[in-house]
């Protein structure tokens, strides 16, 4: 399988489907996507439109789907180092310090270079001198802090966030979002992140897929074409928050336009 | 308002301490209460007073020392063991499908066994010395632990193991810093039971055929109707099952001291 130039993740006519005693629902039907090296994707969906599936059909989590998942040439069918993944709870191993949770995924092997590979990247997400700290005496923002940390250590090609910020409070999320900026800026990591914030969707991505539900499919890709850092209340952010907005309630819009 | 003031005087520690001892010491008061007005006769329970001289007397001639002692250290030997057996089988057992279909069917079929149903059998094989008691404290401490530890392997927690897995951490790794954490509560939980059952199995066991430990005094002091030695018996089990516990509790706080749990209002 080829790539297209300039590429990194390729997916052609996905389909997956879960399959229960009785029927089949179909999760994800027919997505096609291409992802650039580097680049910031946001997904976003109502809860239950399969684009967390294809988060883990990306991370390999999943791997009984139809259709070309292609990253660097390899068809994905399990999970790897060149994918790292942060989930909506932060996941860490409660009787585990800080550091020893950062370093969870790094070989042991690594001797001396793991001492500094797991400071290296205590220190990128900001939590210097809590490396001693256990993961229930850190609040939820900290604890995602880490989470990151931990899938960044082995290097991924890409990073998949899975409605990171979903659970902290919004304060909290709008400086996760400038931080996952920053990092993003730093290590070039390509990013896919899903979530259901049309406003993180558009503050964070270079482009923001639009899925709609039952069964999962692309609706529509919008670019965004703003400057970082970006300006929540200019008129083309609005604007382009306004074009994703209208693709979820517009159906709802409709009826009421029409009784008019 | 004297609600609020009546507070004021006295300290947090204090008022703990005396939620403690309200009721052991209400249940004291009450028994030396019906036994002076005459209501309990001696001979069923003796008062507390009296139990409290024969406590004196045996601690002062060695006896009591003696043989809780033994039965100390019968506890111990087969606890420990079941313990050590319990925890390597529950281990590998619960990590392995193969081991645990091998071994289910005998395993289900000894459990609901009794270890006092054991004690003709380890008298047969054992003799009435200290290896059938043991045989008899192992039969019984080690299924609570084993069984722990199996549904503690079972409940890893599976957000943890897609992790791992993402991470391409090696199996061994995973069992080491994920599943085997994962368990240690429920080993500890294990742990605590299977120590209660130890307590009840040496008593049993000395009960039954003996010549020293608690069991035996508490028999042996049955037949001469001195019902004070057959209270002062019982108390100490009670007591030193209470220290040992609180020991374990101690562990169990050391080791799993990330976990965060629900101790009552």
């Amino acid at each position: 399988m080829q790539s297209p130039a300039g590429s990194t993740l390729v997916i052609q006519n996905l389909n997956k489907k879960f399959k229960t005693r009785e029927n089949e629902i179909i999760a994800l039907q027919d997505i096609n996507l291409n992802i650039h090296q580097g680049e910031f994707i946001s997904i976003v969906g109502r809860s239950g439109c399969g684009k967390s599936t294809l988060l883990r059909v990306i991370a390999g989590l999943e791997n009984d789907y139809e259709g070309l998942v292609v990253l660097g040439n390899k068809q994905i069918s399990r999970p790897g180092l060149d994918r790292g993944m942060v989930f909506q709870e932060h996941r860490l191993l409660p009787w585990l310090k800080i550091k020893d949770n950062v370093a969870f995924g790094l070989a042991d092997n690594l001797g001396g270079e793991k001492i500094r590979i797991v400071q290296e990247h205590i220190n990128l997400v900001g939590l210097t001198g809590f490396e001693k700290a256990y993961p229930h005496q850190l609040s939820g923002g900290m604890a995602q802090r880490v989470a990151i940390a931990r899938a960044l250590v082995n290097r991924p090609q890409v990073l998949l966030l899975d409605e990171p910020f979903g659970a902290l409070d919004a304060l909290t999320r709008i400086q996760m979002q400038q931080e996952i900026l920053r990092i993003w800026e730093a290590e070039k990591t390509t990013m896919i992140l899903v979530t259901h914030d049309i406003d993180e969707a558009v503050y964070l991505g270079d482009r923001v897929v639009v899925m709609s539900s039952r069964p999962g499919t692309v609706k529509k890709i919008v670019p965004v074409a703003l400057a970082r850092p970006r300006d929540r209340s200019s008129y083309d952010f609005i604007q382009i928050r306004k074009a994703i907005y209208s693709e979820f309630f517009a159906d709802a819009e409709k009826p009421f336009a029409y009784a008019i | 308002m004297s609600v609020i003031r009546k507070y004021q005087f006295v300290s947090p520690a204090v008022k703990r301490v005396s939620q403690y001892l309200i009721l052991p010491v209400a249940i004291l008061v009450i028994w030396q209460l019906l036994s002076q007005a005459g209501l309990i006769k001696p001979l069923i329970l003796p008062p507390p007073t009296k139990v409290a001289g024969a406590f004196w007397e045996l601690l002062s001639s060695g006896q009591l020392p003696k043989h809780i002692w033994i039965s100390i250290l019968r506890v111990s030997e087969g606890f420990g063991l079941a313990a050590l057996v319990g925890i390597v089988m529950g281990i590998g057992i619960g990590l392995s499908r193969t081991l645990d279909r091998l071994t289910d069917l005998v395993i289900q079929v000894l459990r609901p066994i009794p270890p006092i149903a054991w004690i003709p059998l380890a008298i047969l094989w054992f003799g009435i010395d200290e290896l059938s008691k043991i045989y008899i404290i192992f039969l019984g401490a080690f299924f609570p632990v084993f069984v722990n530890v199996i549904e503690g392997i079972r409940n890893t927690d599976q957000r943890f193991i897609e992790v791992a897995r993402i991470l391409e951490v090696p199996r061994w790794k995973l069992i080491r810093q994920v599943v085997i954490p994962g368990v240690l509560p429920y080993i500890m939980t294990g742990l605590r039971v299977s120590l209660g059952v130890a307590w009840m199995c040496v008593v049993a066991a000395e009960l039954i055929a003996a010549n020293q430990g608690v069991g035996y005094l508490i028999n042996d002091a049955r037949q001469l109707s001195q019902t004070d030695v057959v209270l002062v018996g019982m108390i100490t089990i009670g007591v030193t099952g209470k220290v040992m516990d609180s020991m374990l509790k101690r562990l169990e706080n050391r080791l799993v001291g990330w976990k965060i749990s629900y101790s009552g209002d």
